[in-house]
């Protein structure tokens, strides 16, 4: 294609994997995607660009898309670095100088190329700032340093491994049982588990608390892995998946003289795998971006997750924006990263069984 | 094929991720066998079963049993032994009421007020998001390129957590500095309270609230146009149909299954809401935005009327039943027909 011929450029543009021309509605549904996608990813990407604003940018109105620094400059004999300025003169010419002080509407202006001569006064209306893009990562490393911004990213890694952990072991243990054995009880067990599948936490709240106090579980990390463990929705998947693994794989194995645990760890488990991994990346969303329990079970800002103390923060931090914004972008990075991994077995994963 | 390829490096990088759990787990035989020597192969389901059993017995059965208790006791101690049985006390509380949609008539005026709020919220959002979802899923559905892309793009959202999510749109409609009111103000337009305007506040947190959890519904309605066979498309087109027809009488009818369930998934969600608001606005200004969870979330941690709290779970439990019930009874009409 010759990029010299705009007809041939519109023409690949407009071109469809059937081979026919676009039409209208092609068009239409472009613009609403395009749109859709500024709207959907756009106020994210403003969030990341905010972030490295430094505190003049983030209050500085109309805002700037990029992040812009006023420049400074250190001329022999000030102490501090004086900011720069592209000041109109009087015959029409601009001139880059630094301020010295500003006096009401008065500025002390003087050349950086030249200390030595007198400074000029200049009224403050006929001078700019200089800036230039500036990305400041000081919002990063302060509300990592100055905030306890460490605990709660450990405590938060902390509950979400271990929870993914002991929900896939515990919740494939009984899919297998449900799914494999023959006893007293099972069909009832399976029914009211999955009776249990709408019933969300805000319907059980103080009774959950109540049950957490006994068990002595308030204030400790426990409390939040274990509570959420048994998921309903996890057991059912599972279930559902090991029906589809023939019973003679079992019989043979048990002929072999293997036990029933190893049957389970060794010859059950693998084969599960593509539902466990879907699990478990539900399991890690579920326990890395979990808000109403852990606001509930934990008091003690040592223990608080990830999303608790950034709620924490944003009450307490008022004005102090550069730091929420930073804090906000650390803590959606993860859950992002993984989702540029594995997009496709997600999307997927959803798609597919319909749980959230 | 890449995507084949990419299957087996997952395939193989999970297996490998799974190796030391594997591992582990074996040891766990050490204890399992000789208990499967005692006890007998048969009875082994019972140990199979019997942790997931007492976590889900324990935090989800119990609690469940417990609200009952709570609803029909009083006092300001959680503790069951401290609380004094009522009766129908915390139930009468709630419904009395010299007029349902006069709020200030009502005992407990705040529970209306959010059982208002939470009508309104969910009517406004699940009509949208249905309709939004339904409209992205189409256009996805079109021989059009960068389909994953624009996928991911639209889904992205739904990943963030309700604190992220809030946080971004507080940055943004943000009173002083925030990037819609720059919009505003570049348009020769004054800038707008938007989350302190009762009106204004609702809206925004119905919006919010599309924005985060459209993308989830998208993608089942996505997965169900994509299930109707392209030959149905293909035939009506040779018999002349245009695309208005082809929709109405082929996606439409046998997209209605997927629609359905989409409405009643999101209405079930719309009635929590709770997290994404609670950042946002913190249920104001005044009591515009309080929905049920937060007044239940407020009653019985911040009021510490455990009693009236359990009993709003009571309600709302109740009106969760009726829509699973409802959603029920339609996916076996429709598996019926």
């Amino acid at each position: 294609m010759n990029s010299n011929d705009p007809q041939g450029i519109l023409k690949f543009l407009t071109r469809r994997h059937g081979g026919k021309k676009a039409d209208i509605s092609d068009i239409i549904s472009y613009i609403f995607l395009i749109l859709g996608t500024v709207l959907m990813f756009g106020p994210v990407l403003w969030l990341f660009l905010s972030s490295f604003k430094p505190l003049e940018g983030i209050y500085e109105f109309p805002p700037t898309l990029l992040p812009y620094k006023s420049e400074t400059v250190q001329i022999p004999g000030y102490d501090q670095p004086l900011p720069l300025y592209d000041v109109k003169m009087a015959d029409g010419s601009i001139r880059r100088m630094a301020q010295i002080s500003q006096v009401g509407i008065g500025a002390r202006m003087i050349d950086p190329n030249a200390p030595d001569e007198k400074p000029l006064d200049i009224n403050i209306d006929q001078r700019i700032p200089v800036k230039s893009v500036y990305f400041e990562l000081e919002n990063y490393t302060g509300a990592v340093t100055n905030f306890p911004f460490m605990t709660y990213l450990g405590n938060t890694v902390f509950v979400t491994v271990m929870a993914t952990l002991i929900t896939l072991l515990i919740n494939s243990m009984a899919a297998f049982a449900l799914s494999k054995y023959k006893f007293r009880g099972r069909d009832a067990i399976f029914v009211l588990i999955i009776s249990t599948l709408m019933v969300p936490v805000s319907v059980i709240l103080i009774p959950a608390f109540l049950v957490l106090t006994k068990v002595g579980w308030t204030n400790n990390l426990w409390g939040l892995i274990i509570p959420g463990a048994a998921t309903p929705t996890g057991v059912f998947l599972l279930r559902q998946y090991m029906l589809t693994i023939p019973d003679d794989l079992l019989q043979s194995a048990r002929i072999d003289g293997a036990s029933e645990w190893r049957i389970y760890s060794q010859i059950i488990l693998p084969l599960t795998g593509p539902a466990l991994a879907v699990l478990a990346i539900f399991s890690v969303m579920w326990r890395w971006n979990d808000f109403l329990w852990p606001l509930i079970a934990v008091s003690h800002s040592e223990l608080f997750t990830l999303q608790v103390g950034l709620n924490a923060f944003q009450g307490e931090l008022n004005q102090q924006w550069n730091y929420i914004l930073a804090m906000t972008v650390l803590t959606l990075l993860p859950i992002t990263i993984v989702f540029a991994l594995l997009e496709k077995y997600i999307t997927t994963g959803i798609a597919t069984t319909g749980m959230k | 094929m890449a995507g084949s390829n990419s299957d087996n490096h997952f395939k193989l990088s999970t297996d490998l991720l799974l190796r030391p759990f594997t591992w582990l787990l074996g040891l766990a035989d050490y204890i399992l066998n000789p208990l499967q020597r005692l006890i007998g192969l048969k009875r082994m389901a019972y140990v199979f079963i019997l942790p997931n059993l007492l976590v889900f017995g324990i935090f989800i059965l119990l609690p469940m049993l417990l609200n009952f208790y709570y609803s029909f006791t009083a006092g300001n101690s959680i503790l069951l032994e401290n609380r004094d049985f009522v009766g129908m006390e915390n139930l009468n509380r709630l419904f009395t009421c010299d007029n349902f949609t006069q709020p200030n008539s009502c005992r407990e005026d705040l529970f209306w007020r959010a059982a208002g709020n939470t009508v309104v919220f969910v009517v406004g959002q699940v009509v949208f998001i249905v309709l939004i979802s339904l409209i992205t899923a189409l256009a996805l559905n079109r021989r059009i390129r960068g389909r994953g892309f624009f996928r991911a793009m639209f889904f992205y959202p739904v990943l963030l957590s309700p604190v992220v999510v809030a946080l971004i749109w507080k940055w943004i409609l943000q009173y002083q500095y925030g990037l819609l009111n720059s919009f505003l103000v570049s348009l020769g337009i004054d800038k707008v309270p938007w989350l302190l305007n009762a009106n204004l506040a609702q809206f925004w947190v119905i919006a919010v609230s599309i924005w985060a959890h459209m993308g989830f519904f998208m993608l089942i309605l996505l997965a169900g146009l994509q299930a109707i066979p392209h030959e149905l498309y293909e035939a009506s087109s040779m018999d002349g149909a245009n695309a208005w027809q082809s929709f109405r009488n082929i996606t439409w009818p046998l997209l209605m299954p997927t629609t359905t369930v989409v409405l009643i998934l999101a209405l079930i969600r719309a009635v929590q809401v709770f997290d994404q608001v609670y950042v946002l606005t913190g249920g104001g200004p005044g009591t515009a935005t309080l929905y049920m969870v937060q007044y239940i979330y407020r009653t019985g941690f911040e009021f510490r009327n455990y009693g009236l709290a359990a009993a709003a779970s009571l309600v709302l439990a109740v009106v969760l039943l009726v829509l699973t019930i409802g959603q029920l009874a339609l996916s076996r009409n429709q598996d019926a027909a």
